[in-house]
């Protein structure tokens, strides 16, 4: 269990965050920039001192005023990657990633050999920092703070200062972070795709505030946390599994109480659990069935909730699950369509989804040992 | 050695053993110093800095004449050293690299100073999250990341020392052999009738000594500057 409850004022500005996240897992924090993210995790890592609080990590208390105690950052095991990597420019990459390992001590439980192999960092071990692309820096810090042997990995925006095709590199390495070493990892971000992807716990920060956690399906699904994930990209975020692949359409089906989702192919296998975010402008609903569309994912679902939007639009909030397995899904509308359709709560209609507006980034693979996966045991 | 003359060779050898010992002597000070004023803040910062730049502005002789007083067999300090440590500075080569050292101090410490002030301290941070205690940090980021600066001020300091005059000809005066560096020995021919020709060949040795230095000091810092854009 990370523990965390923290105050700090800093000008005009004041953070009063307190949560616990699993120490499974990854935890995002999410929030604007200017949200308090970066100093949160500056605190966690001792960089920065709160003003009182406590933060603890399995028990160890790493901070508290009431205590006395504040680890310094050499002190408290925790990795820490950086959004600009940070690598000394005087050290090769080799020099860099052994810097922090622990000179004393027998076997270590991230041996060298398997954060190169895993990061890829093999052919770049003689090379210096200063010829590195943006994309092998960050595989080298990530690489360098994991061969500190931290008890917990934090990771402040590692892909904001990369470019798309960058980003699309490391995001697989931090899912085998997560996958292969186990290793629990806080991830700073405001990017929601990189959630969808990798997150399990979900921490919304607000002006210096905690104002929700707990798992991306839940907290996407929440009309009142709105304006904290995103206007636009406003969506739900649902639970799937791999359930066939149309070969000749190129096409993959994803199974979820309820029913199947049509979406792009996607190179993996049939059983994997994914997560799938679903945008709710890219949701348009209908009174009937309707027959003759070229849209391919068609569900019964029944409306649960409707909240007014900024001007014109409606949200509109809906059950597309199984009486046991409620899957919500959020539709955006014209409120003139809204009340032409006659939509009102607990009435059933059909929510029609677009296959093309499913691209790569809005799935992620889905770590099948947490809590969740009841869910998807009775497809 | 035939192309230079004995005195020459002394004088030589006597500015390079005055210059080296007062770099040598003041470099930790000078690093100390240094973090000091671009690391701490303090009551008397300001003060510090004073002192520690007075050497630039003041003349020489004001130098001189207060080393003597302090440092002299019959100073405050002088006097003290020679009774607990049996150490003397006056009219001995130790003194003509004290006057050396005090009048390139500012110089060091500045160079170091704007180095250090310069080094990113997400680095150090950076290293604090890998484990590694203010000690490390220091030893591993730190020094290494200001060595252009350390450099330069070495250089400076050391130039200035092989160039001292009026300090150490107050301090310590002109004794052959003891403390006739080459711009004192150069002096000291320039005092006597027929001297000149010789005073050229010292004035040109100056010259060589000088050039030698700034060359290679460029050599290194140029060495430096790729290691440090973590590209060599």
């Amino acid at each position: 269990m990370i523990e965390v409850d923290v105050e700090k004022r800093l000008g005009a500005f004041r953070l009063a965050a307190r949560f616990a996240a699993p120490e499974t897992g990854i935890t995002a924090l999410f929030g604007r920039s200017g949200a308090g993210k970066t100093t949160l995790v500056n605190m966690l890592a001792g960089l920065t001192r709160p003003d009182r609080g406590r933060i603890a990590l399995n028990g160890a208390v790493l901070f508290s005023t009431e205590q006395r105690i504040d680890l310094p950052p050499e002190r408290r095991h925790l990795g820490y990657v950086f959004q600009e990597g940070r690598l000394f420019p005087h050290y090769s990459v080799r020099g860099n990633l052994t810097y922090g390992t622990p000179r004393k001590g027998g076997a270590a439980a991230i041996p060298f050999e398997a954060v190169v192999a895993l990061l890829g960092l093999a052919a770049l071990l003689d090379r210096r920092p200063g010829d590195l692309s943006g994309g092998e820096k960050q595989r080298v810090a990530i690489g360098r703070a994991l061969l500190a042997q931290p008890r917990l990995l934090l990771m402040d925006e590692p892909l904001a200062a990369l470019d798309a095709p960058r980003k699309a590199e490391i995001l697989p390495f931090i899912e085998r972070l997560r996958d292969e070493l186990h290793i629990p990892i806080i991830y700073v971000t405001h990017a929601m795709e990189e959630i969808v992807r990798l997150a399990d716990t979900l921490v919304l920060l607000s002006e210096g505030q905690v104002a929700a956690v707990g798992t991306v399906e839940e907290l996407t699904s929440r009309l009142d946390l709105r304006p904290l994930t995103g206007r636009y990209e406003a969506g739900a975020v649902i639970r799937a599994t791999i359930a066939g692949h149309d070969v000749t359409y190129g096409l993959s089906e994803l199974a979820f109480p309820g029913g199947r989702l049509r979406v792009s192919h996607l190179a993996l296998p049939l059983g994997m659990p994914v997560r799938a975010r679903i945008r709710a402008r890219d949701v348009a609903l209908a009174a009937t069935r309707p027959t003759a569309i070229s849209i391919r994912n068609i569900f019964p679902a029944r409306i649960l909730e409707i909240a007014p939007d900024r001007g014109a639009l409606v949200d509109v909030r809906l059950d597309i699950g199984t009486a046991e397995h409620p899957v919500v899904l959020w539709s955006r509308i014209t409120a003139r369509a809204a009340r032409e359709l006659g939509i009102e709560v607990g009435r059933d209609v059909y929510a029609l989804v677009k296959t093309v507006a499913l691209d790569r980034r809005s799935l992620g693979r889905h770590d099948p040992g947490d809590s969740g996966s009841d869910g998807e045991d009775s497809i | 050695m035939t192309v230079l003359t004995p005195l020459e060779i002394e004088a030589l050898a006597l500015s390079l053993r005055v210059g080296f010992a007062s770099v040598i002597v003041s470099l930790p000070f000078g690093l100390g110093i240094a973090w000091l004023l671009a690391r701490r803040e303090f009551p008397g910062k300001i003060l510090l800095d004073g002192i520690v730049h007075l050497p630039l502005v003041l003349p020489p002789v004001v130098v001189g004449f207060a080393l003597l007083v302090a440092f002299g067999r019959q100073g405050v300090i002088g006097a003290w050293l020679y009774e607990v440590f049996g150490i003397t500075f006056a009219f001995n080569w130790k003194g003509a690299a004290l006057a050396s050292a005090v009048m390139g101090f500012p110089l060091m410490v500045r160079a170091m100073r704007l180095s250090l002030e310069l080094v990113d301290r997400r680095l150090e941070a950076a290293a604090r999250t890998l484990g590694a205690g203010s000690a490390r940090v220091y030893l591993t980021v730190t020094l290494p990341l200001m060595a252009p600066g350390i450099l330069t001020g070495v250089i400076l300091a050391f130039a200035r020392s092989i160039s001292e005059f009026g300090a150490t000809i107050t301090f310590v005066s002109n004794i052959p052999g003891e403390t006739s560096t080459l711009p004192l020995a150069l002096y000291a021919l320039t005092q006597v009738p027929g001297g000149e020709p010789a005073a050229w060949r010292l004035a040109l040795l100056s010259v060589l000594l000088a050039m030698a230095a700034l060359i290679a000091s460029e050599i290194v810092a140029r060495r430096l500057g790729r290691r440090l854009r973590g590209i060599a």
